[in-house]
């Protein structure tokens, strides 16, 4: 008579049955975790293995230690891309006031807004590669539209793209063109959901343009400027299809960024230099760590604050 | 890396019979991986592998075409992974690389043939390395000026025979409101040509070569007199302005509606220029004029190459699939002005009727006494070349920051050729 259901469960349960509460949630993850190692994780300790071989891709490949990232401090053709990779950074960042300023104009209800604000998003559908193509015939020295314009208002022909001063800044403001309407899309988003409340509020204490802009709208919009200001480094740091439409990173190699400098040197038609591509990329991993740290920093902090 | 005038008449006046050898009938498979992704290239390539076919019923050929430039990646990747039998490549250094992975087939047995030895004589030198040969060659074109005759004749101006009739032309040409000579730097390349020329003609071809293979400073003063030369032509407004702008298909809109007189470029140029309306009136080539008297001449003529892959399964196919491109008839039909248009590899065939391939075979064969270079990215090694390319468009546009650049260039010769 000992047998009695009470008992049977009070016999010993399984291994999973026992942890069941601790496994389960590592169960759920572990395909992504097993991904994220074997495609993200793996890929970066590779790279940084490389970085140290002197390897031409097909040959055998030789430890050098160090000397890659030495070269590198030596080369002048990688500090030009250091710092146009900064100028980048800088500058694509107009795109976020840019896309404010746009969103605060078209967030009104006039007869056809939603044409008027399609219009305005257009660029950002558009694939880089034309949108390169177009800047590209913008900016021609004879023919193109920029010095038809200039011309009429007496200015003398500028060669935006053949002029290694003022090439990457050509670049940087057709990349801004469709960025800008993707921080516009971004914003206008987050005007619906400013409170009218607190507009009404500061409207009775007498709160109004750039005030009102400053202190009321802005501090609402905090998340939209958070995302763009994410997604505006995000672009600016892949910026490649871009050159490698307009200038293919000349005239003389002046536009070039690190992501095309690595590409160049490592896969391209002349590229042989797998190590040393590997070290450029490693270098530009440590800039994108810095900004990867800040966003998950910031974002863990707003968890926190929760 | 060159071809001699002895050697190419030697070869004209060798065998012209195609000596078919009557092996045993292949089977299996034959994978042709092709870089000749233009719609003529293409074709001529798809019907001469049919033909190929049709005489080995036996074999079941696989062929696949892959886009020009992606080709020059993607080799890296299926050379060592996942190889066809045969594929498409570039001689001289251009070859290098692989050669030294070693993951292309020695095919020295194939030179070895009569059918080889005898009629290909003058590519020869291009496809050895390490006194082995790596590949058959299937077509070459040369480089010279192309240039407005109706403009010429209007001037009343001749195809200059040295440097000063060259400026001489050159300022007439300016003075009528007209550019000298169209180029489109924004790939580099064509930077490289002018300098093969300029280099060639001022020092001739063996030190042309030392520079190539490292045995020669870009510091070095001969290479700076190569250098004033040129910018004695910069200096007079002899090139377009804003090259640095275009690709060379850019670049030709300017011979074509009259704002430039010339270009220097090689004979696939033709092509697009005839389409764009320039007939055999308006449009004519001449060799690239002498510049230090004396100096034997010397020529760009680019070869395009067919190679075996260490690791290709089917070798037997392969080299009878080899032997077959570069027999007489095949090379005279494949490089016909209907197909490749360009100059047959094979001293048996026949150059097509075609003002500018005759032209270009009279020049090679018979006034190219100093040799026959590959082309600037194919005679220098990549990396060296792809620096100095650079370079040298930068010396276009900015001449004084010449001593700046041969600096640099300098430095990377010290890596490259360590």
């Amino acid at each position: 008579m000992t047998d009695t259901p009470a008992e049977q469960s009070a016999a010993p349960r399984g291994w999973y049955k026992r942890n069941e509460i601790a496994v389960t949630p590592w169960l759920f993850l572990a395909p992504a975790i097993l991904f994220f190692a074997f495609y993200v994780i793996w890929p970066i300790y590779q790279s940084i293995m490389i970085s140290f071989y002197d390897w031409d891709g097909l040959g055998e490949a030789r430890f050098i230690g160090m000397d890659n990232y030495v070269e590198l401090m030596d080369d002048g053709a990688f500090e030009v891309s250091l710092w146009n990779n900064l100028k980048w950074l800088l500058f694509y960042l107009l795109a976020i006031p840019g896309g404010l300023f746009i969103a605060l104009f078209l967030n009104q209800t006039v007869t056809g807004i939603r044409i008027y604000k399609s219009l305005f998003f257009f660029p950002f559908v558009l694939s880089q590669v034309v949108v390169g193509l177009v800047f590209s015939w913008f900016y021609l020295p004879n023919e193109g539209l920029l010095n038809g314009v200039l011309g009429l208002v007496g200015l003398g022909p500028v060669n935006v793209l053949g002029d290694p001063t003022l090439a990457t800044y050509g670049i940087i403001a057709a990349g801004l063109w469709p960025q800008t309407a993707y921080c516009m899309i971004l914003y206008l988003t987050g005007l619906n959901a400013v409170d009218p409340e607190q507009i009404e509020a500061g409207r009775l204490d007498n709160a109004k343009g750039w005030k009102m802009l400053w202190y009321i709208i802005i501090p609402q919009l905090k998340p939209a400027t958070f995302i763009a200001f994410v997604v505006t480094i995000i672009g600016a740091l892949r910026s490649f299809d871009l050159i490698s439409i307009m200038t293919n990173g000349g005239p003389f190699g002046q536009t070039r960024v690190l992501s095309f400098y690595m590409f160049e040197k490592a896969l391209s038609e002349y590229g042989f230099r797998m190590g040393y591509g590997a070290a450029i990329a490693v270098v530009l991993f440590l800039i994108m760590l810095v900004f990867i740290t800040y966003f998950l920093w910031s974002m863990w902090k707003e968890e926190k604050a929760r | 890396m060159r071809f001699t005038t002895k050697s190419m008449l030697m070869a004209l006046a060798g065998s012209t019979m195609l000596a078919s050898s009557a092996t045993a009938e292949l089977s299996g498979d034959l994978k042709i991986f092709l870089d000749t992704s233009n719609p003529a290239p293409r074709a001529t390539m798809e019907k001469m592998i049919a033909d190929f076919g049709a005489e080995h019923p036996g074999l079941n050929i696989e062929t696949t075409v892959i886009d020009r430039e992606a080709y020059k990646t993607q080799i890296r990747n299926f050379l060592t992974a996942d190889s066809p039998d045969v594929a498409t490549w570039y001689a001289a250094n251009r070859m290098g690389p692989y050669v030294n992975a070693g993951l292309f087939e020695d095919v020295s047995d194939l030179w070895a043939e009569p059918a080889i030895a005898d009629n290909l004589a003058s590519t020869k030198g291009a496809m050895t390395i390490d006194g082995k040969q790596w590949g058959v060659p299937y077509t070459y074109y040369q480089w010279g000026i192309y240039y407005r005759k109706d403009i010429y004749e209007e001037l009343g101006l001749n195809e200059p025979a040295n440097f000063d009739e060259m400026k001489s032309n050159c300022q007439a040409i300016l003075d009528s409101g007209r550019k000298c000579y169209t180029i489109g730097t924004k790939f580099l390349w064509t930077a490289g040509g002018w300098f093969d020329y300029l280099n060639m003609r001022t020092h001739g071809f063996d030190f042309h070569m030392e520079l190539a293979n490292g045995g020669v400073k870009w510091t070095d003063d001969r290479v700076k007199q190569t250098f004033a030369n040129w910018r004695e032509l910069i200096d007079m407004g002899a090139f377009v302005d804003n090259h640095q702008n275009y690709s060379w298909q850019e670049s030709l809109p300017f011979i074509v509606n009259g704002e430039a007189a010339a270009i220097l470029k090689g004979n696939f140029a033709v092509a697009p220029l005839r389409e764009a309306g320039l007939d055999d009136s308006k449009l004519d080539f001449y060799q690239f004029p002498e510049i230090t008297p004396g100096i034997a001449l010397a020529e760009d003529a680019p070869t395009d190459t067919f190679h075996i892959p260490a690791n290709a399964s089917n070798k037997e196919a392969a080299r009878e699939f080899l032997r077959f491109v570069v027999s007489a008839n095949v090379q005279t039909e494949i490089n016909n002005g209907a197909n490749l248009g360009q100059l047959p590899v094979n001293a048996g065939s026949a150059v097509d009727n075609d003002k500018f391939l005759n032209e270009g075979f009279t020049m090679l064969s018979e006034n190219s006494p100093g040799g026959v270079a590959q082309f600037f990215d194919r005679d220098f090694p990549a990396e060296m070349a792809a620096e100095a390319m650079q370079g040298l468009q930068e010396f276009m546009v900015f001449p004084d920051n010449l001593d700046d650049i041969l600096k640099r260039l300098d430095k990377v010769q010290e890596r490259v050729y360590k």
